[in-house]
């Protein structure tokens, strides 16, 4: 019994003893360690940015030009007109803004009336709906090419969207957040004589807003960066999204860096300004699930 | 609305009609509610996915109408050397890349769950990539690793090092892509990190300090531990996108050079859009869904008997 008080007191004792002065550092050595990581992932950034002002021999020089002599603005002008930015970049809105908003729209119903509706076959249909997360994308790649080439949408914005409109992913991340809403707001609407629909629109997604957020931004990420299947389904330049865009821009213009990359920084500001904007939600919509692809 | 407010109030007690009955009914409320989902991915994936596996028994060429050929597009790949190749290289990829992200991420999560002047901006700089689109990532890479003008050449030329290839040599150009994969990925795994740091209950850390555990220890006996089910999550996912690498490969090498960095997925998308063999395609896509399939089950029958959930 003694022994263990007197540790006790050694410990307080110990703890309450100043500390000896030590030699330190004036910042905190993490520095040390964060401050070349930063540079690290910056620097193909930076990089961009400066190539994209510098004249066409200055971007292939050797050693390389890291002060160019003039800011050359003008190539972000001469790339613009190279190619149909202007439509990379109303198709990858309309590709991103379309599926986001179909997204929330169609997989809200979904996951409510799996959420709350008992209905015949309902546990077997999202069982269903379930296993087909696990098959990856490139297994649907053929037959959804070939089903899109059936309704006629090869080569346009419409065959861009339609394989997107709806996501199992959305439809079961929704159904679990609704599930953790209070019912009994639910039933005392119900009681009061309002439709399904009308709970779902009044009551349950104005609750839902965290949730839908996150849903919407995982969606817009994965629009606006999806390359793959913009690159099996589109031909024509002018309906091309900004991603397939860019990639045919660095293929056209191999010898003129500088105004690869205008077109490269063009292509990055929209999403970079948003995460920028709203980085709290971006961060918990990745921390929520991540999805980059 | 009023009669069914009535209704409710017990002042009438009419039986409701049929229809009303059928239109108030869960069973068509539900249906109505999931009808449209249920038809976009029963045509977009379902039909899809049963489709793909009657392509693979089948010679197609994505024009005319195929023909069936029994196994004959799994008995050629079998015996296909640049299958095998790509299979190759999509394992060595991966083994690489799987392990290098999550341990980088695992260390930088743990120096930015701190309070520090300018943590928020060492943050956003390892944030930021993320959100760069993977053919961004690969046209600004193929340019820091150009042979004659990139700036990581020019670095070693200043050090006094030889030259590399990198993406134009075949012996560098998958590790230049583990590289460049990382670089893009490397946020995703740290914010999935951070989150799991910040959802260590403080008393926990406490609680070792005071037992007198040293920083290392506390790190390694408490923090990885509760660290288990973001790793695992990390590690499965991490994977299925490793074994799914296509776009930065078509970007910076499209598969060469000598095709030393013909991945799976390029190797499918060669023979399904560039040669249009449909029918062999949908093979290679079966092939990597059941090997993503075999992989993943593995990495959670071995997380679940290593990885501790706190309840």
């Amino acid at each position: 019994m003694a022994s263990t008080s007197t540790a006790a007191v050694d410990r307080l004792v110990r703890l309450d003893a100043p500390e000896k002065p030590r030699r330190r550092l004036p910042f905190s050595p993490w520095h040390l360690f964060l401050a070349p990581v930063a540079v690290i992932m910056l620097l193909p950034l930076i990089w961009m940015v400066i190539l994209s002002l510098e004249t066409s021999s200055e971007a292939q020089s050797f050693p390389p030009v890291v002060l160019p002599t003039g800011l050359h603005f003008h190539n972000y002008v001469t790339t613009w007109n190279s190619e149909p930015f202007g439509n990379f970049f109303l198709n990858s809105a309309i590709y991103s803004l379309t599926t986001v908003a179909s997204n929330l729209l169609f997989c809200s119903l979904a996951g409510y009336a799996f959420a709350r509706l008992k209905f015949w076959g309902r546990d077997v249909l999202f069982i269903v709906l379930l296993a087909t997360l696990m098959v990856p994308f490139q297994v649907l790649l053929i037959p959804t090419f070939l089903i899109v080439k059936h309704l006629g949408l090869v080569d346009s914005v419409g065959g861009l969207i339609m394989p997107n409109l709806c996501s199992a992913f959305g439809i079961f991340m929704l159904r679990q957040f609704f599930r953790t809403l209070p019912i009994e707001l639910e039933e005392a609407a119900r009681i009061d004589g309002t439709s399904r629909l009308g709970i779902l629109f009044k009551i349950v997604l104005p609750l839902s807003l965290p949730a839908l957020a996150t849903l919407g931004i995982i969606q817009f990420m994965w629009s606006w960066n999806d390359f793959l299947w913009p690159l099996i389904i589109i031909d024509t330049a002018s309906h091309a999204p900004l991603q397939l865009g860019l990639a045919t821009l660095q293929g056209a213009h191999r010898s003129h860096w500088n105004l690869v990359m205008a077109g490269t920084v063009m292509s990055q500001i929209p999403m970079i300004v948003a995460f920028l904007i709203a980085q709290r939600w971006f961060i918990r919509s990745i921390a929520f699930t991540g999805i980059k692809q | 609305m009023t009669a069914r407010a009535e209704v409710t109030r017990g002042v009438d007690y009419r039986r409701p009609s049929l229809w009303q009955r059928i239109i108030a009914s869960e069973h068509l409320a539900g249906w109505a509610f999931v009808a449209p989902a249920v038809i976009l991915i029963a045509v977009f994936a379902l039909i899809p996915i049963g489709w793909s596996l009657l392509l693979s028994f089948q010679a197609n060429n994505l024009l005319a109408p195929g023909h069936y050929i029994g196994l004959a597009n799994y008995r050629a790949l079998s015996k296909d050397p640049q299958f095998r190749a790509a299979i190759g290289h999509t394992i060595v990829y991966t083994v690489i890349f799987v392990p290098v992200s999550v341990l980088a991420a695992l260390g930088l999560a743990v120096a930015l769950n701190r309070k520090l002047r300018g943590i928020r901006f060492y943050r956003l700089a390892v944030f930021i990539p993320l959100v760069t689109s993977t053919v961004a990532t690969g046209i600004v890479f193929l340019w820091l690793l150009d042979p004659t003008f990139g700036l990581v050449n020019y670095a070693l030329h200043a050090l006094g090092l030889p030259q590399q290839g990198f993406l134009q040599d075949p012996n560098q150009a998958l590790y230049c892509i583990v590289v460049m994969t990382v670089w893009g990925w490397l946020g995703f795994d740290v914010i999935v990190y951070l989150a799991a740091l910040q959802g260590i209950p403080q008393d926990l850390l406490e609680a070792s300090e005071i037992d007198g555990a040293s920083k290392w220890a506390t790190f390694r006996s408490v923090v990885l531990p509760l660290l288990g089910p973001a790793t695992l999550f990390l590690v499965v996912w991490s994977t299925i996108n490793a074994l799914q690498l296509f776009d930065e490969i078509y970007v910076t090498t499209h598969g060469g050079p000598l095709g030393a960095t013909t991945v799976i997925v390029y190797y499918l998308y060669q023979q399904a859009f560039q040669f249009f063999n449909a029918g062999y395609g949908a093979a290679i896509a079966y092939v990597l869904f059941v090997g993503i399939l075999i992989i993943t089950l593995f990495q959670l029958w071995v997380g679940r008997k290593r990885v501790y959930y706190v309840s």
